[in-house]
């Protein structure tokens, strides 16, 4: 376990956190990450911290068309059908 | 590339096959289905390419024009949705180029160059453990309005390339794979940018949530 900690330093493993949450870390690295997240309480919270931060910037999305543009729209789309 | 295997890939949707045929058969629900679902989406992205909200209003108008005259057109070649997309981002870059302040979608490209650690080197000690650790975030702050503001906030100061790129994967919820195609980026430069974006609107949070609490 020590091993693998010290071939994977905190400021390394942050700068592989968006490889690790799209799954492209190789094996063996996913393993090291996953090691040393199991003992360092700051690096779980870090990842925690960017997975919310994504969660959040979903809640951005405005789903929305005013009525007046869907109104004008569909005139378009007669029009032209 | 791989690109073309991806493509047949998202073919093959069988809702999505009746809906454009209900498209072609003039069927307004169906037109206004797909506005309901595209349309806030089309104009976020539209003003990534613009400089003007009206400008943008102006390219997704057009943008839905090519849909309505060319879905007799549409092959299924790619996704409904990518399709539409590429309708929008051509007619975007056409329309920037002549209000001559687009995005330097050309500096897409080029998102490596000097590095840009994802958090402040001060906070890690010397062997690169934390010396300030990142603290819980009060939980029951992060909804709020004003939370969600530092999020708008920070990703709107970002880059052209890095706003683009965490606008469409994290704001509108694409994958990767629409992203690189939408934006013509490859797999690691789509990456890198994204990673910087999100350390950077983690961070602006971070400063505003820890510095009231």
């Amino acid at each position: 376990m020590s091993i693998a900690l010290a071939h994977l330093s905190c400021r390394e493993l942050v700068e592989l956190v968006t490889a690790y949450l799209e799954g492209v870390l190789p094996a063996g690295a996913r393993k090291r990450f996953e090691a040393h997240l199991s003992q360092c309480d700051g690096c779980s919270t870090y990842l925690e911290q960017m997975r919310t931060t994504i969660r959040l910037s979903g809640a951005l999305r405005v789903e929305d068309v005013s009525p007046e543009a869907e109104r004008a729209l569909l005139d378009v789309f007669r029009g032209w059908r | 590339m791989h690109r073309a295997s991806v493509t047949v890939a998202l073919v093959e949707d069988p809702g999505e096959a009746r809906l454009v045929e209900r498209l072609r058969a003039g069927d307004e629900d169906a037109f206004a289905e797909l506005v309901r679902t595209y349309h806030s989406s089309l104009l976020r992205v539209a003003r990534l390419f613009v400089p003007t909200a009206a400008v943008a209003e102006d390219v997704v108008q057009e943008t839905w024009l090519g849909v309505v005259k060319g879905i007799d057109r549409f092959e299924g070649r790619s996704s409904l949705k990518t399709w539409i997309f590429r309708i929008l981002t051509n007619t975007a870059k056409t329309r920037g180029q002549r209000e001559a302040r687009s995005v330097p979608f050309s500096s897409l490209e080029d998102a490596d160059g000097t590095f840009e650690p994802a958090v402040e080197s001060g906070r890690f000690t010397p062997v690169g453990h934390w010396a300030d650790p990142p603290r819980a975030w009060p939980e029951d702050r992060l909804l709020s309005r004003e939370t969600l503001e530092v999020i708008e906030a920070a990703i709107e100061s970002l880059a052209p390339a890095q706003r683009a790129v965490i606008s469409l994967r994290d704001v509108e919820g694409w994958s990767a794979e629409e992203v690189r195609n939408a934006l013509d980026l490859t797999e690691t430069n789509q990456r890198v940018l994204l990673h910087r974006a999100r350390a950077k609107v983690r961070r602006a949070l971070d400063r505003y949530l820890m510095e009231e609490s």
